[in-house]
């Protein structure tokens, strides 16, 4: 029971400090704000639950438990409200996301002859 | 750097990232504290600041030579004047020899709370939080007296109005985050509260509970409109308790001269001097709190008040 516990915990940590390195590396290399932020976003909210799920699994304490539940469901509440925050800040001052930009420039360039 | 809106954001980083090497010097109450007040409220109040102001600075023609050098002779003055001091961390630095120990030994007989930073700050030290508390209700009574907007009441009838017509444009416009914040804003007052009265046991007091209280209410503010907002909170009454606060904090003090001990010794309250210093310390964290949440309120309502006037001004205007 104690492996199994402890082995599905690192299960868990491992694949959130996967998620939260490759969120990071996201957020470098992604064209536009609205990729980077799905990156962040992704970071914020699957690699925190896992995370966190991953330390309720190392720790028996029931009280310990209780509070990265709370933590959790803060957690999942805020970050993609933030997102939402951020990103509908960003349409309302009309930024464009890149990948429209290029297609445009594109249909642009390929009627212009 | 002329972008204000980068220099408030990056003073908020750094206020967060100080809070988190206070965590790593385990000093959990000062990281608390700057958490909250250094990177989130005065952020927000710098934020509220600059939508008045405009978001770049002047741009100056002369260099600023004089400055550079103020500021170079000053640092390394300060510097110089580090050089005297202890190496950190060092054992045989004064704080270490005699003040440090005498209250990790004695404040539990002495005080009774669990959390010395709250018995030192709160006990020991009442006198200087005092002038603490005066301080931001002077800061408070300042930006009334400087910035306070006189409004030209559209009476009851029209901020109604107001208020209905907000209601409906609420299910065009940041419905997700109204909807969001309407569930979160009973859980920060809420934790607000932990936070104030848990102060004798684990981190927190006074000051963090009161932003986080006032923090709630900014946040409702931002989502709702000030109108929804001055009908929830009374001006006149937060008024009146950022004042209360003060009041308790200093009433607390007059009680144990009146007792015949020192001014703020809590062991006056009680027959118990340890129950009574258990009062005392709740009586003045209760009149901080207050304090800070009301002038928190205060000042935000009056810069965004501001804000809106000007932005009514230039409708009528146009």
């Amino acid at each position: 029971m104690d492996s199994l516990l402890n082995i599905s915990s690192a299960l868990f940590l491992l694949i959130g400090s996967f998620l939260c390195i490759s969120g990071g590396v996201g957020i470098l290399r992604f064209p536009d704000f609205y990729t980077r932020m799905h990156a962040a976003g992704v970071t914020d909210t699957l690699a925190t639950a896992m995370i966190l799920i991953g330390l309720m699994l190392q720790n028996p304490d029931g009280l310990v438990i209780l509070k990265l539940m709370m933590i959790l469901l803060m957690t999942l509440i805020i970050s993609p409200t933030a997102s939402h925050a951020l990103a509908s800040a960003a349409v309302h001052n009309n930024l464009m996301p890149e990948l429209d930009k290029k297609e445009d420039n594109e249909k642009v360039t390929s009627s212009n002859p | 750097m002329k972008d204000l809106f980068a220099v408030i954001m990056l003073s908020g980083i750094y206020g967060l990232l100080s809070a988190s090497f206070f965590v790593a010097m385990d000093a959990v109450d000062v990281a608390f504290t700057e958490a909250s007040v250094g990177a989130g409220i005065s952020t927000l109040l710098m934020l509220a600041a600059i939508t008045m102001t405009g978001r770049s600075e002047h741009p100056v023609r002369h260099k600023p030579v004089l400055a550079l050098a103020v500021v170079i002779v000053t640092g390394s003055l300060l510097i110089y004047g580090t050089l005297d001091m202890p190496y950190f961390g060092s054992a045989e630095a004064p704080v270490h020899q005699h003040v440090a120990p005498r209250y990790i030994n004695d404040s539990m007989q002495e005080v009774g709370v669990p959390n010395i930073v709250t018995s030192v700050l709160a006990s020991y030290r009442g006198f200087d939080t005092f002038g603490e508390v005066v301080v931001i209700f002077t800061a408070g009574m300042g930006v009334l007296a400087l910035l306070s907007v006189v409004r030209h009441p559209k009476g009851v009838a029209g901020d109604i109005e107001e208020i209905d017509s907000l209601n409906k444009s609420m299910h065009e416009e940041h419905l997700i985050l109204r909807i969001v914040a309407k569930m979160l804003i009973p859980f920060i007052l809420l934790f607000a509260l932990y936070v104030q009265f848990h102060g004798d046991y684990g981190p927190g007091g006074g000051f963090q509970a009161g932003v986080i209280f006032a923090a709630a209410i900014i946040l409702y503010t931002m989502l709702f409109g000030m109108s929804t907002a001055r009908r929830v909170i009374n001006q006149s009454l937060i008024q009146l308790f950022a004042a209360i606060g003060v009041l308790v904090y200093g009433s607390v003090g007059v009680i144990s001269l009146l007792e015949g001990k020192h001014f703020l010794d809590y062991s006056a309250l009680s027959a118990d001097p340890v129950a009574g210093q258990h009062l005392g310390i709740l009586l003045i964290e209760l009149g901080v709190g207050i304090t800070v949440a009301s002038v928190m309120v205060i000042i935000f309502f009056n810069f965004a008040g501001r804000k809106d006037d000007q932005q009514n001004k230039e409708n009528n205007e146009s």
